[in-house]
Formats: C-alpha cells, sequence, structure tokens
C-alpha cells in the first residue's frame, strides 16, 4: 500500500509540501466536528442551566414562570433542609467510596503485576466487573440481596442473621449494603490505570534498591509510590467526580431510599427536574453542583501538588 | 494481530516493554511467596466471582427453586425475557446504538486528537481547556436542556439522540487519549513518509494509523462499552418501548411490582455477554493502551 501510493504521486518537493498543505485551516478543520460537538451539546445545556438558575421555570405550572432573580440560590442555602442533607450524603458516598476503590485497586494492582501460574486468567477474572453497568450491578447485588432467596436466606440457614433480612430497605445497613455493590465494580477501574502505570516504573530502580538492602516495603514507599503519584491523584479526582455526577447505581439499587437514606445530590436534583418539573430550582441546583465540584477539584490539585516539582 | 507486534510501539517511547507472559528472568523483586500472591487473589476473585455466579444461578434454574447449583438447567427465563420483555429489541437498539457511538467518537477524536498532537493553533489552549472542563459537566444534570434541544431538532425517541449524547460525553476522554498516543509516535516517521511523496492523509493512514492500534482499540472499547451500560440518556430520550435499550428493560424489570428474579438475572446475562466479550477480547489491549498515553498528560 505505502509503495503504491508513494509511486502513484510524482515525487513532489518533500519539504515544500508541509508548507502548501492548508497547514494554517487544517488544525480547525480537524477540531471542528469535536468543537461542534461540545459546544451544542455541553456548553450550550450548561449556558442554558445558568440561565434557569435565575428563572421560575416550571412547565407543569406556566402561571409562575419568569425572572426570579437569586430567589432559587437562596432558597437552596436558607430554607432547603434536603440540599444539605443529599449534599453531606454525596461527600460522605464519594469519599468513602474512592478510598475503599483506590485502596483495594492499589493493592489489587501489586498482587497482578507480579509474575505468577495464571495471571493472565488471573487478571481478567478480577477486572471483568469494570465492563458491567450500573444497572446490572444493581441487578446483580438485587439478586444477592433480596430477603427470600438471597444470599442472607443462606446465612440465615447456617445460623448467622435472621430469616427475611433484606440489606437494602433496612436504613442502618443500606449504606454498606450499596458501598459494596459499588465497589464491586469500581475497584477494577483503579487497578487497570495503577497497573498500567506500574508498566512504566523503570526495573533498575528495584535493582538498585536492592543492592543497597532495601526492604519490599521501603521499595514500595520511596519508588512505586512516587512514580504512581500522578496516576493516582488524577485517577481519584476522575473518580471522584464520577462518582459524585454518577446516580445508575443508586437510581436503580435504592432509587434514593429507605426514606431518602442514600439519595445523594444529583438524585435529588433528577428527582427536582424529572418528577417535580421544577426545572428552575433544579437549574439552580445543578449550578451550586457545579461549582462545589470545580472548588473541591481545584482544592484537591493545590494540595496534592499535581504534576509537582519534578516533572 | 498479535500483541506482539503492538507493544513494541509503547516499549520504543516509554523503554519498558510489558512482559505479557511470564519470563524466565526472575529477581527479588518478583520472589514474593506465593501464598501472599494467591491468598489476597483468591479471596478478592470470591468477592468478584459469587456475584456473577449467583446472576447464572437465577437465571438457569427454575422458578422458585433454592437450589444453590443450576440444576435442572433451564432456559425458560431467557426464551421470556428475550420474546415476551422484548430484550431481543433491546438487543438491536443497544447494538446500533454502541456501534454507532464507538465509530463517531473513534473518528471525531482522531480528528481532534491529531490536531492537538500535531499542531499549534490559536485556539488551542481555549480548546484543551474546554476539554478538561467537560469532565467536570456531569452528564445527568444537563438532561433537561438536553432534552429540549433533541425535543427542538425532533430527535426525541429516535436512537440517534443517544448516540449523539453519548458520543459528545465520550469525547473529552477520547480526544486527550489519543493526542497522547499520537504525541508517542516520533513525528520524524511521518515526514519520512511526506519525503517519499506521500501527503499529509496519507502519510497518517499508512504511518500513524496502524502504531495506534492499541490505543484506537482502548478508546474505541471505552465508547463501545460506555454507551452500552449508560442508561440514563436512553431512559429519558426514548419513551417507546421499541426504541429503548438493554439498561433501561432492566430497570424495568427490577421497577416491577414484584420482581421476577429469573427474569431479570436471565436479562442481566444478555447485557453482561456482549461486554464481558468485548473485555476479554481488549483486555490485554487496556493496559498497554493506557500505559502508553493514559494518565500521564
Amino acid at each position: 500500500m505505502a509503495q503504491a501510493a508513494a509511486v502513484a504521486k510524482p515525487p513532489a518537493p518533500p519539504r515544500r509540501r508541509r508548507a502548501s498543505a492548508t497547514p494554517r485551516r487544517l488544525p480547525y478543520l480537524l477540531i471542528a466536528p469535536a468543537a461542534l460537538l461540545m459546544l451544542g451539546f455541553i456548553a450550550y445545556p450548561v449556558i442554558s442551566v445558568f440561565y434557569y438558575s435565575l428563572q421560575n421555570y416550571n412547565p407543569t405550572k406556566p402561571w409562575r414562570n419568569g425572572y426570579a432573580g437569586f430567589d432559587n440560590f437562596t432558597k437552596i442555602f436558607t430554607d432547603d433542609p434536603a440540599f444539605w442533607d443529599t449534599l453531606t450524603f454525596s461527600a460522605k458516598w464519594v469519599f468513602v467510596e474512592v478510598g475503599l476503590q483506590l485502596l483495594f485497586g492499589l493493592a489489587l494492582a501489586l498482587i497482578v503485576n507480579q509474575t505468577f501460574v495464571g495471571r493472565a486468567l488471573g487478571r481478567a477474572m478480577v477486572f471483568s466487573p469494570w465492563a458491567v453497568s450500573g444497572v446490572l450491578t444493581s441487578a446483580i447485588w438485587v439478586l444477592l440481596y433480596n430477603s427470600q432467596t438471597g444470599i442472607t436466606r443462606y446465612l440465615a440457614d447456617m445460623g448467622i442473621g435472621s430469616y427475611g433480612t433484606s440489606w437494602l430497605s433496612d436504613t442502618s445497613t443500606v449504606f454498606p449494603a450499596a458501598i459494596v455493590a459499588d465497589l464491586w465494580r469500581g475497584v477494577p477501574f483503579f487497578a487497570i490505570l495503577i497497573l498500567a502505570d506500574l508498566q512504566s516504573v523503570s526495573k533498575d530502580l528495584y535493582e538498585a534498591a536492592e543492592v543497597d538492602g532495601a526492604s519490599r516495603l521501603k521499595q514500595f514507599w520511596h519508588i512505586t509510590l512516587p512514580h504512581l503519584k500522578d496516576a493516582i491523584v488524577l485517577s481519584t479526582l476522575l473518580r471522584a467526580v464520577w462518582e459524585f455526577n454518577n446516580v445508575d447505581l443508586l437510581y436503580t439499587l435504592t432509587g434514593g431510599g429507605p426514606a431518602g437514606e442514600t439519595t445523594t445530590l444529583p438524585l435529588y436534583i433528577a428527582n427536582t427536574s424529572v418528577d417535580a418539573h421544577n426545572f428552575g430550582y433544579a437549574s439552580a441546583l445543578t449550578t451550586v453542583a457545579f461549582v462545589i465540584l470545580l472548588f473541591c477539584s481545584m482544592v484537591y490539585l493545590r494540595l496534592s501538588k499535581f504534576g509537582g516539582e519534578d516533572k | 494481530m498479535s500483541i506482539k507486534e503492538a507493544t513494541p510501539v509503547v516499549s520504543e517511547t516509554r523503554k519498558s516493554p510489558p512482559p505479557p507472559r511470564p519470563k524466565a528472568r526472575q529477581r527479588a523483586w518478583d520472589d514474593v511467596p506465593r501464598w501472599q500472591i494467591y491468598l489476597p487473589l483468591g479471596i478478592y476473585l470470591l468477592f468478584t466471582l459469587i456475584p456473577f455466579y449467583w446472576i447464572l444461578l437465577f437465571a438457569l434454574r427454575p422458578t422458585g427453586s433454592t437450589s444453590l447449583v443450576p440444576w435442572p438447567m433451564t432456559f425458560d427465563h431467557f426464551e421470556k425475557v428475550w420474546t415476551e420483555r422484548e430484550f431481543g429489541t433491546y438487543f438491536q437498539n443497544s447494538v446500533l446504538v454502541g456501534v454507532a457511538t464507538l465509530v463517531m467518537t473513534t473518528l471525531v477524536a482522531l480528528a481532534g486528537g491529531y490536531a492537538l498532537a500535531r499542531f499549534n493553533f490559536k485556539i488551542k489552549r481555549a480548546f484543551m481547556l474546554g476539554l478538561l472542563c467537560s469532565q467536570f459537566v456531569p452528564g445527568a444534570l444537563l438532561l433537561v436542556p438536553l432534552f429540549e434541544i433533541f425535543a427542538k431538532i425532533q430527535m426525541i425517541n429516535s436512537l440517534g439522540s443517544v448516540i449523539i449524547a453519548e458520543t459528545v460525553f465520550q469525547l473529552p476522554l477520547s480526544i486527550i487519549l489519543i493526542s497522547n498516543f499520537i504525541k508517542n509516535v516520533p513525528p520524524s516517521l511521518e515526514e519520512a513518509a511526506w519525503v517519499d511523496g506521500c501527503n499529509r492523509f496519507t502519510a497518517f493512514r499508512i504511518v500513524v494509523l496502524p502504531l495506534l492500534r492499541p490505543g484506537l482499540i482502548a478508546v474505541g472499547s471505552f465508547a463501545f462499552v460506555h454507551s452500552w451500560n449508560h442508561f440514563l440518556f436512553a431512559l429519558m430520550f426514548l419513551n417507546n418501548p421499541e426504541k429503548q435499550t438493554i439498561p433501561v428493560g432492566l430497570n424495568t424489570l427490577m421497577g416491577a411490582d414484584s420482581v421476577d428474579l429469573g427474569a431479570l438475572a436471565a436479562g442481566g446475562i444478555i447485557a453482561a455477554v456482549p461486554v464481558v466479550l468485548v473485555f476479554a477480547f481488549i483486555q490485554k489491549w487496556l493496559i498497554t493502551g493506557f500505559s502508553a498515553g493514559a494518565v500521564k498528560g
């Protein structure tokens, strides 16, 4: 193929081509499709969310629609306990979920980075929940947690716990139950990213450390961890944003219940806009969520000195 | 086609070829006692595999059975879900959405990524900033304005709306990844092809594209798996049962008053099979692809 193309063309002056091949416009043409799609379907909706946040906008109550100033925001901060409740729960959810996922993901990556018999199969099996959707994860854990034929029944058969326990409808067990379900799917994400980054640790460093008699723990602490730092910072950040925003799992697993116990802020926003049709207020909530997210991300990147001195 | 062919790309630029198979050269770092590998791995595997076994169990044993092995085996649940619960239709729709998203994301991201990797232009920084910022934009929170846009252009109830929405939210990360992959290909290779008389596009196709294979597989499969799995857009934009996708179907099964656990499990298996197959195929490329370009800007 290469030869054919090369032969078909008359030998063109090599360096000239570059200048004549519309280099000025080409990059713009190349980014145009992506830029247009993102302007139309991300930027425009974001701007309209900002716009609606200053409006009373409810399609079911058109007589009240109109400019509302900062009323929506005032209400959020002074007169909406659900906002604070769901925000607190979101923070708790993200913190616990990302922390545990990182911990297990790191451990798992270190294990499957070793050389051992059955590694390929082990990796494939351990990583497989990554590909599974939030809804399917819910379906699986609904089957596991259901009171009649779920895992509790068999535990009860063995004398652990009592029959008819449903972890998802009890306010004291629903949080750990949902956390475990999401861990099942979330750990492989970290394991994959960290394993990928482990591939690029120079073996020489370990050899040198070995010569100096450094223990394995020391090697991990002084070689592996610093190498992984940027990857860890970035993946925890991406994951935290993702965990904050993602509603698939909780929406289908608990529906935010029981008694609003597992409602995250985005879930609350979705309910406000979809069920209550209160678009103006939901937009204001979205704006607040967006600002919080951006602020936390900045602080996190600053604190972790991302891409710091050594770069 | 083999992985061995593809890995040199990475090793060339990163100087550390990931050993795809256990090799003879072992050192103290690898001298971890075996039980320290197998014991935690085994425990974690139980946590990973029991849920999979559980759903398989429910899908294959007759309704009402409490046996812990799927015997006698029955395929009634699958038949029921596939025909009565329309999972056949959902499956088709999901495949269509997944493949279309994969193709669109890859093509658009390839163009954008190439521009970022090989050119300096005025709005480059703004474009990069836009890509990064859009990572923080929660798709779920844009449902209402997105719905209004699609209503305006008459795409509600058309799979096109879901395909566009999935592609758009897949793009930022894909472009960043692909531009990093392209940066790892030395520009001199391309320049050599220009000297031989290829134009930019031909040079790209012949020289760069084959080297991008692991990265493209990672990005493409990401797009496919995400759009296959994602549920909110389909739930919001597609009201017609004939247009819905598998995750929405699963959600409907879960939401029913008395959940038919066998049907739910069978539906879950149907939802899992394509992604698990894709995953099994791309698993190794995923690690290579990521270590080549991903996390490190």
